[in-house]
């Protein structure tokens, strides 16, 4: 019944339309299927919206942590602030009161009366509180220095930094201000004398954790993710490039491979954090590995690079051509060797670029190296995988909660230099990819 | 002799091992290889695995038990009133024993004699050699010390004699069977498939990792604290100071304003990714040329390869504010961490998870169907929305649940975005907290491992993990019977 009626409902339902009902039906479909288009279209249009938004932010705040103020001073070592034996002795080297030659050569340049204690103590407070530590390192690395007058770039105070860069406002009222006029009036003379200055930033990449800005770098926790990456590769790499071949070519369709296969698939779903709850139980508590070690974060983020290179491996494995594996096979190699001899050299590009993107992954990661104490104040590069340490995203944390203002810019900064690793790493996969991949 | 060189020893002695194997196997022939079984190399490999597998497994077997065996030894020669005494203090002895143990492995043979004497003071020799205690040990500490470390030496001695003659023995045994007739490379390569199946287990060990691990800490919790306190508590308050509180926990350690928050923004989250993720898979798969395609598609890519302290980061130095100020000009008030905050950003972070996901769907639906649907007279976004996403919506589903598994487990965004606060409120202008951000919060920081404010993170863990696994067994599920349906 129902096929029957059906065209001739349909039928009368045309004939009582007028040729205008359809035009305007038509038009208001095409209108629907534009807007569809819109919407596609402005979909895209966001996502690389916000990647641009996200991106020019970033380095917007932070491409002026790449350059860092800095005071150029002729500063006297005479000797007698290295102790009375004639050649100083290693104490005395160590000992001696640099702070006091730093600020002396100071008020030399700005012109401030040392007797004056108020305005010595305000010129002083324009010098970073690691002054000192510059002159003793090159009068440590140089002792013939003493008696001379050597000119050292000095690193100025936070706040001169902020000034410097353009941070800071000058018309708060002084009383809410962190410097003074008398300070401002100095610093002007001094950048107009070309004294204080910018420089390139080499200490960003060599400081470590610093309660101070001007003296806070990325070298340490840059150190401590080059041994986790390191761990990463001697780990995940063998045991997922193995348990790949396992699966492709040697399993059996049973139930443990079927189980095998489940977990690598949930594992690169579970949240990362779980993965630091693993390694704070297993490895610390369990192992005794100290607290923040990179080698235990090394293992936490092998086991969580584990699926990633295990799919790439397999991908790139199940791409190579069965007829090799034939031809292997049929000159009397064993599986195994037509496997190491001929499939996995062919592999080779696909496994690596799998490996990098892994590695890319790894090097970002933060919520788990949380878990097992790398929010640690390290100072001091980490010399074993056994010593505290920090990671990169882990540094980017700690400064992105750090009240003093100077750190914004740090934390951006050092982002930059967390997605500049990240798009080289990419990039090197992309090209790995489009050079050595085949088509069979 | 240290573990380290003796496992260095046990690989020189496998190279020796596979030179030797490799000799016999060339001289048993006079040189003519063709006649051997194997190519010699296998003969050299066989002979190295005989070597170093039966010693190394005996290490890694001896140094897993041993330290339970001394244990117990020393321990069984306490005096009673230790022994009698609650298990924290014998723990506290074991400990000290332990670090007077490491103290007296420092010193010379004629130290060592000298603290027998109880007159000796070992409280200052043992500082001179760099091991600080806090207070002068008790005569039998020391004793247990001297002998802890008498049987550890004893210990590592017959290891070392046991390991090396295995290791020698089994190299003998293995080169003695090289000969032309000997399946040398099927042997090998059982070996190495064995060691393949074993790195395939690995996957199967971590998970089985999580699991206990996590299971053994909230059991442990929850004899702290009731689980049905846990699970329907709707107060989140573990008081970290334990004095004056009123229950033996001092704290409240309700799940559900965690849940909340975690669900909550979750679902924020979805909101964005959600419609703009399925829109950009619909216009790359049917609409856009395969050049617009090659370029946008990596590009939106981009956002799952940044890492989410970036997002964090962002979140919190510039969007937070900008919406704080944008409700401001409205009249709304909305705090630098909200709900809003954090949920459009991970909305965000999650649209490639959706697009791409959807985008392999929907080109996994036949031609056919468009074709069938074109030829009716339908418009292309006619043909998608009553053909096209009706038959990927399994697909589809199993995508978005993927996401939301994703945004229930981030991290970073939600501890740099969310806030801290626990609240149960609808109000997506406030800030609320959830369950990661809490993990982070009671484990960073100086831990102690008995109490119930560091162990409800696992509690709290276990839960993510459940939640998680639950909705990513089922998406990929239904992902994988979907594709199925096509293929």
């Amino acid at each position: 019944m129902t096929v029957e009626t059906a065209p001739m409902a349909t039928g009368t339902l045309i004939a009582s339309r007028s040729k205008q009902d359809i035009q305007a039906r038509i038009a208001k479909r095409y209108a629907a299927e534009r807007r569809f288009r819109a919407y596609g279209v402005s979909a895209i249009l966001f996502g690389i919206l916000f990647l641009v938004a996200l991106f020019s932010t970033i380095l917007v705040r932070g491409y002026s942590a790449f350059t860092q103020s800095a005071f150029t001073l002729d500063v006297n070592l005479d000797a007698g602030a290295f102790g009375s034996s004639s050649p100083p002795t290693e104490s005395d080297l160590l000992m001696a009161d640099y702070t006091k030659l730093a600020n002396r050569a100071l008020f030399q340049v700005l012109g401030v009366d040392p007797a004056n204690r108020a305005d010595a103590k305000a010129a002083a407070a324009l010098l970073s509180a690691n002054a000192d530590t510059q002159i003793r390192k090159a009068v440590l690395a140089d002792p013939s220095l003493i008696g001379k007058s050597v000119q050292l770039t000095l690193l100025a105070h936070g706040n001169v930094d902020s000034l410097m860069k353009g941070q800071f406002d000058r018309n708060i009222p002084e009383g809410r201000r962190q410097l003074s006029d008398k300070q401002l009036a100095w610093l002007d003379k001094a950048a107009e004398a070309g004294f204080l200055a910018k420089h390139f930033n080499t200490g960003l990449f060599t400081y470590g954790a610093s309660s101070k800005p001007e003296t806070a770098g990325v070298g340490v926790a840059l150190v401590g993710s080059l041994y986790m990456m390191l761990i990463v590769l001697l780990f995940a790499v063998p045991l997922g490039v193995a348990a790949a071949v396992y699966l492709e070519e040697f399993a059996p369709k049973n139930f443990l491979t079927d189980t095998i296969e489940v977990n690598i698939n949930n594992l690169a779903a579970v949240p990362s954090i779980v993965f630091g709850l693993l390694g704070l139980a297993i490895f610390i508590n369990f192992m005794g590995i100290p607290r923040s070690a990179s080698l235990v974060g090394g293992l936490v983020l092998a086991l969580m690079t584990l699926p990633t290179i295990i799919i790439a491996t397999r991908a790139a494995i199940s791409a190579v051509p069965p007829s090799i594996r034939e031809a292997a096979l049929g000159v009397g190699a064993s599986k195994m060797q037509s496997i190491t001899h001929h499939v996995l050299p062919l592999a080779v590009p696909g496994i690596l670029t799998g490996t990098i993107i892994g590695l890319a992954k790894a090097l970002g990661e933060t919520a788990p190296l949380l878990m097992i104490g790398m929010v640690a104040f390290v100072v001091e590069y980490p010399k074993t995988p056994i010593d505290a340490a920090t990671a990169l995203p882990v540094q980017i944390y700690m400064w992105a909660t750090a009240a003093e203002r100077g750190f914004v810019e740090r934390t951006a900064g050092a982002t930059l230099i967390l997605l500049a690793f990240l798009v080289c790493m990419n990039v090197t996969a992309v090209i790995l990819r489009r050079r050595y991949e085949r088509r069979w | 002799m240290s573990t380290t060189i003796l496992v260095l020893i046990i690989l020189a002695l496998g190279v020796v091992g596979w030179v030797l194997g490799n000799w016999r196997a060339r001289t048993s022939v006079n040189g003519k290889t063709s006649a051997l079984h194997s190519r010699p190399g296998y003969y050299g490999a066989y002979v190295l695995l005989w070597t170093t597998l039966p010693a190394l497994l005996l290490l890694i077997l001896w140094s897993a038990i041993s330290p339970t065996v001394v244990s117990s030894m020393v321990s069984s020669r306490l005096p009673e009133t230790v022994l009698a005494g609650p298990e924290q203090t014998r723990a506290l002895t074991m400990s000290t024993i332990g670090m007077i143990e490491k103290g007296l492995s420092r010193l010379s043979s004629e130290e060592l004699d000298k603290t027998a004497d109880p007159a000796t003071d070992v409280k200052a020799l043992l500082l001179s050699k760099g091991v600080p205690l806090a207070v002068n040990p008790e005569p039998f500490a020391v004793d247990a010390a001297r002998f802890q470390l008498a049987v550890k030496n004893s210990s590592q001695l017959l290891l070392t004699a046991s390991a090396l003659g295995l290791s020698l023995f089994c190299m003998a045994f293995g080169f003695f069977q090289v000969g032309p007739k000997l399946r040398s490379r099927n042997a090998v390569e059982s070996v190495a498939l064995a060691g393949l199946l074993g790195c395939s287990m690995v996957a199967i060990l971590t998970t089985l990792g999580i699991v206990l691990s996590m299971l053994f800490e909230s059991i442990h919790f929850f004899s702290m604290v009731p689980i049905t306190d846990f699970l329907f508590g709707t107060v989140w308050d573990p008081r970290f100071s334990a004095a004056g509180a009123t229950n033996e926990a001092g704290g409240q350690f309700g799940l559900l304003p965690l849940l909340w928050g975690t669900l909550y923004i979750s679902l924020v989250a979805l909101l964005v990714a959600v419609p703009v993720g399925l829109f950009s898979a619909v216009y790359m798969s049917e609409y856009a040329s395969s050049k617009i395609r090659l370029t946008t598609k990596p590009l939106l890519e981009i956002l799952a390869g940044i890492p989410t302290i970036v997002y964090g980061f962002f979140a919190l130095i510039t969007f937070g504010p900008l919406l704080r100020d944008a409700g401001a000009l409205a009249g709304l008030s909305i705090s630098a961490t909200s709900v809003l905050t954090a949920g459009l950003i991970m909305g965000v972070m999650l649209i490639p998870f959706v697009s791409s996901l959807s985008d392999d769907i929907i080109n996994a639906v036949p031609q056919s169907l468009r074709e069938g649907s074109y030829g009716l007279g339908a418009t292309q976004s006619e043909t998608i929305k009553r053909v096209i996403l009706p038959a990927a919506l399994p697909g589809i589903v199993g995508a978005i649940l993927l996401a939301a598994s994703r945004a229930i487990g981030e991290t970073m965004i939600v501890v740099l975005a969310a806030g801290i606060a626990p609240n149960l409120t609808l109000n997506p202008f406030e800030p609320v907290t959830t369950i990661t951000v809490k993990i982070v919060s009671q484990l960073t920081g100086d831990l102690e491992f008995n109490s119930p404010q560091t162990l409800v993170a696992f509690a709290l863990g276990l839960t993510l993990f459940v939640f998680t696994l639950a909705l990513n067994i089922y998406a990929l599920y239904i992902v994988r019977k979907y594709r199925e349906q096509y293929e």
